[in-house]
């Protein structure tokens, strides 16, 4: 696999398409045990990344990113501003001036989002979050890649790990956000954070072909 | 004298917040960063920079916000000021709506950062995410 500059906005272009098919979907879920403005507050967000993008790109992947991230920070709106929005900004930290990344880049870029996400929202396995997602896609693909699985294979484990992190939000209680207001009504319903990030994953892999 | 910086999700709070703390504090710069740039419940990393940038003095300026990420967006914005305004910058754990007039109040009598922080930590919620 490698994707090139172009091919990482597509990518970019077509999680904003996926959020905006998904908006009624993910705000009616964080309307159950959240503050119900997930979607929305995704598809805003995401319709600004598209904007920008259009206008400014920057010269390599890691700019790609540092700009989606910052417009993501100050058009979202929700939590899900600053957690995306910084994971986007450490996932261009690490791409830096890359014109072409494969999934050992990818896998590095991941590293840094998660840490990224769990060092601004001080969350961690458990907490009913995006982090419940996304630590065991990363996990999966780590361990995929190690065991020597092609590129789409790795992403495709990390994708159903994600899914698979998504469902099991729904059995455990929220400890952060405003679903941890609910405390232990929040049992039950599946964690809208979470359900973007798998979105996120599963758009990524759809659009790797190699 | 230092400044103040009110993060809510909602621009109603942060306005009403910051004409309630005026009427005691007349003379302090309070800034008021609520909801997002298009008029929606949340908060908004950039515009928490231009409140800053608005009451900030050398005196320095306490940034106290409502709930979760209102506290994110404020960390963020913090990590984009200048090295300098960086150091003179504080996000404080309070309860929002005593903590801003009780901020207000010491802002007014001349107290600095450190000593309006000791004067409103027995109105701390511990709502900062651990």
């Amino acid at each position: 696999m490698s994707i090139n500059r172009a091919k990482v906005i597509e990518i970019i272009n077509k999680i904003a398409d996926r959020i905006e098919e998904n908006k009624l979907y993910l705000t009616e879920l964080d309307a159950v045990i959240g503050d119900g403005d997930h979607g929305l507050n995704m598809s805003k967000g995401f319709h600004a990344v598209r904007e920008k993008l259009k206008e400014d790109a920057g010269n390599n992947i890691g700019d790609i990113l540092k700009k989606t991230g910052m417009t993501l920070v100050s058009n979202v709106g929700g939590a899900s501003g600053p957690l995306y929005g910084t994971a986007f900004m450490k996932a261009g930290l690490e791409a830096g001036s890359k014109e072409e990344i494969d999934v050992i880049d990818f896998e590095k870029m991941l590293t840094a989002a998660l840490d990224g996400i769990k060092m601004r929202g001080k969350a961690v396995l458990e907490d009913k979050t995006m982090v419940d997602a996304i630590e065991p896609a990363l996990y999966a693909l780590s361990k995929a890649i190690q065991l020597g699985l092609s590129s789409k294979e790795a992403l495709k484990e990390a994708v159903d790990a994600a899914y698979k992190g998504v469902e099991h939000t729904k059995a455990i209680i929220a400890r952060k956000g405003r679903a941890s207001y609910l405390a232990e009504r929040s049992i039950g319903h599946q964690d809208a954070g979470a359900t973007s990030s798998a979105l996120i994953f599963k758009t990524i892999y759809e659009e790797i072909n190699v | 004298m230092v400044g103040l910086v009110i993060v809510s999700h909602s621009e109603k709070i942060a306005e009403g917040l910051k004409e309630l703390a005026g009427q005691m504090a007349t003379d302090v710069s309070i800034a008021a960063a609520g909801g997002t740039n298009d008029g929606r419940l949340g908060t908004d990393a950039e515009k928490i920079i231009t409140a800053i940038n608005k009451v900030y003095t050398q005196d320095g300026v306490l940034v106290l916000f409502d709930i979760g990420s209102a506290y994110m967006s404020a960390d963020i914005a913090l990590e984009c000021l200048s090295e300098e305004m960086r150091e003179k910058v504080e996000i404080l754990d309070t309860a929002l709506v005593e903590g801003t007039i009780t901020a207000a109040i010491e802002c007014s009598l001349n107290k600095s950062l450190t000593e309006i922080k000791e004067e409103l930590k027995s109105l701390s919620i511990v709502k900062m995410p651990q």
